[in-house]
């Protein structure tokens, strides 16, 4: 404890203070890093601030995005310099707080929030289940269609049910996977020493199969837009559930945002995710934005077990070639496509969207996403895979 | 179990005297290893030297370069330790007719164990550099072991008792982000993100691991490369790739870039790796880039 002691109490002060305007912008600071960057005050490295901001960046920065934004916070910080903007960076800004407001509370720029369209859905089409629960009622019922802030509320409960659900039993299969085909000389030697050195026992071992991992590309707009909302909730339970899983939200450019999915809190995540997606409406560009993570993400986000799903209508108004295009590269990298579409369920659907046709040879499933039975029906492919 | 530290000026000079042209900023990264005995993450795109680093720390304190190669399945045996099966299935024949415990004793001691690169990292007498490569390659579960391992630099062999680290090792890990790494092991070490370096930096690396090379060619090279990694590539090229071509290039004795185009568009297959890459650098776009380079 000797060099926390050696330096004064404004200096320890202000690097609390330092810790606190970081947490703020959504480092994790714990006690241990706040020691040493006390230590690091009366260290050589404290003797200039440039080397101080390299040393508490390498400190304090736990990942890319972190490292990047380090300095700025820094700056405003130690040398007073651009606060607001630091400050506006820095997580809790006026626009997030703007979303917080509302009762179901998504988003207005990126995640249109329209689920309560009015009293159509009542009596229409899926009034059969009538007899059975409440909840199995909802699970057959289009999104589109929901009423009311109850009815709305639990079908995002169950969304975000379902996806934990399938993460546990899709775990479950791997584990109980057969005996495995290496020898365990280990735990067999341990077993032979007993017969005097005789292995008549064989262990064996067996080799755990890498997990699943879902990329989700979710197509957010305005054709979309009563969907949007259902779906974000169910990917912010798989990104919770599935330690491997990836999500973009795409219309007219793509937006990466597993960080925003990561958020443990629903609200929080969305509140993220409405800002991270923040931009013009106007139109789809399946082609260009399946491009662009062919370009900039795949490379990281698949691997030999990758599922990638695709929640679209196909409604595209880009150029052909360039999704044809894209969607060949698309093939060739991962294990599996999946093409979920919330129109699929409506009475009389033809996939004739320009996009879907140019898509779907290239998918392996092409699925109705319109209400959680159809949702739930996923499971059992992806345990295939 | 104090290391032997080295002033944080002293660092960079010494990395250049590696081999290793380093920016100030890892420099003082490296220096800090010491200064708080944690380790240090390095992530970045393939190619742009992350290996390079623990080698060139190696060498910057004299020390041992102990590298583990993280791959799927990697598992506690081929870690950290495993018994010499077959010396203990002889020594069990030979003992035969002693006493189950004696045997047991004896087969479960020093001599019959295999070190692995994690077990040799703490039981060497003087500070390794330990560099665990492509930790994002490696399992969840193993992580968390590394996690323990690496806060507590002591390891429990069930057979054989807890040993103590001898000698605190420098920790380098690296990651190419192929999956996200635990926010625990993150914050458990310094961080630091590499990139490619930039046109001078560059050009310093090669005039100093190609002494030969002309300095305005070297110049040249670098601009060329940086250019390239803005084009759309599957594989951007890295570091040790524009040192191939730089020495191709030498031994072909191309002194201006612009005056050789045919020879620049032919030697690309040192830098691009697909075929889809090679087709799209076609030889106007090479020409292209020369003369933004020249």
């Amino acid at each position: 404890m000797s060099a926390a002691a050696e330096i004064g109490d404004p200096a320890r002060l202000r690097v609390a203070g330092f810790a606190a305007t970081l947490r703020g912008a959504g480092f994790a600071v714990g006690r241990a890093e706040m020691f040493d960057a006390a230590r690091l005050l009366t260290s050589p490295a404290g003797a200039r601030i440039d080397s101080l901001r390299a040393a508490y960046r390498a400190l304090f920065a736990a990942n890319r995005g972190e490292f990047t934004r380090f300095d700025e916070l820094f700056d405003a910080f130690w040398r007073g310099r651009g606060a607001n903007r630091a400050q506006i960076s820095g997580g809790a800004s006026g626009a997030a707080r703007r979303f917080e407001a509302g009762p179901g509370g998504f988003g207005s720029t990126g995640l249109p929030e329209r689920m309560a369209l009015g009293a159509e859905g009542a009596g229409e089409g899926q009034g059969r289940e009538r007899g059975a629960s409440a909840q199995e009622a909802l699970s057959t019922k289009d999104f589109a269609k929901l009423t009311g802030e109850a009815e709305r509320a639990q079908a995002l409960d169950l969304a975000e049910k379902l996806a934990r659900a399938m993460r546990a039993r899709l775990t479950r299969r791997e584990n109980a996977r057969a005996r495995g085909r290496r020898l365990d000389l280990r735990r067999t030697l341990r077993a032979s020493i007993a017969r005097g050195g005789e292995p008549i026992e064989r262990k064996y071992r067996q080799r755990k199969p890498k997990p699943l991992r879902l990329v989700a590309l979710l197509d957010a707009s305005g054709s979309m837009e009563l969907y949007v909302s259902v779906f974000t909730r169910f990917l912010h339970a798989v990104g919770q559930a599935f330690r491997e899983s990836e999500a973009f939200l795409f219309h007219t450019r793509l937006a990466h945002v597993s960080s925003a999915l990561k958020e443990r809190h629903p609200q929080r995540a969305l509140d993220r995710l409405s800002l991270m997606a923040a931009g013009v409406g106007g139109g789809t560009r399946i082609g260009e934005c399946l491009t662009q993570f062919n370009r900039l993400h795949a490379k990281r986000a698949i691997h030999s077990r990758t599922c990638v799903m695709i929640f679209s209508d196909g409604y595209d108004t880009g150029e052909p070639e360039k999704l044809e295009s894209a969607m060949r590269d698309l093939r060739r990298r991962c294990r599996r496509i999946v093409w979920l579409d919330p129109l699929t369920g409506r009475a009389g659907f033809e996939p004739v969207a320009r996009g879907l046709t140019i898509a779907l040879p290239f998918v392996d499933l092409f699925a109705p996403a319109h209400d959680l039975k159809s949702l739930a029906a996923l499971e059992p492919y992806l345990q295939r895979i | 179990m104090t290391v032997n530290e080295i002033p944080r000026e002293a660092i960079a000079t010494k990395l250049a005297e590696a081999g290793y042209v380093a920016d100030r900023d890892l420099a003082t990264a490296l220096w800090m290893m010491d200064f708080l005995q944690r380790p240090l993450l390095i992530e970045g795109e393939a190619g742009v030297g992350k290996t390079e680093v623990a080698k060139a720390l190696a060498s910057v304190h004299g020390a041992e370069l102990i590298r583990m190669q993280c791959y799927e399945g990697l598992d506690a045996s081929s870690a950290l330790y495993e018994w010499n099966y077959q010396r203990q299935l002889i020594a069990i024949k030979t003992r035969e007719g002693e006493a189950a415990e004696a045997v047991e004793a004896r087969i479960f001691s020093e001599d019959y164990l295999l070190e692995r690169p994690l077990l040799a990292a703490i039981r060497r007498p003087k500070s390794p550099v330990l560099l665990i490569d492509e930790i994002d390659r490696a399992d969840e579960e193993f992580e968390a072991f590394l996690l323990e391992l690496l806060s507590d630099y002591q390891v429990t062999i069930p057979e054989f008792g807890t040993i103590k680290a001898t000698a605190i090792p420098r920790v380098v890990l690296t990651s190419n982000g192929t999956r996200e790494i635990s926010d625990a092991l993150r914050r458990r070490c310094l961080y630091h993100y590499l990139d490619f370096p930039d046109v001078d930096r560059e050009a310093a690396i090669l005039r100093r691991k190609l002494p030969q090379l002309d300095v305005g060619l070297a110049l040249q090279i670098a601009r060329l490369i940086a250019q390239l990694r803005k084009e759309e590539l599957r594989k951007t090229p890295g570091v040790a790739e524009t040192l191939d071509w730089a020495a191709t290039l030498a031994g072909l004795g191309v002194a201006d870039l612009a005056a050789e185009p045919e020879i620049v568009h032919a030697t690309l297959i040192a830098l691009l790796k697909t075929h889809e890459d090679r087709l799209r650098i076609t030889p106007e776009v090479a020409a292209r880039l020369v003369g933004r380079a020249a």
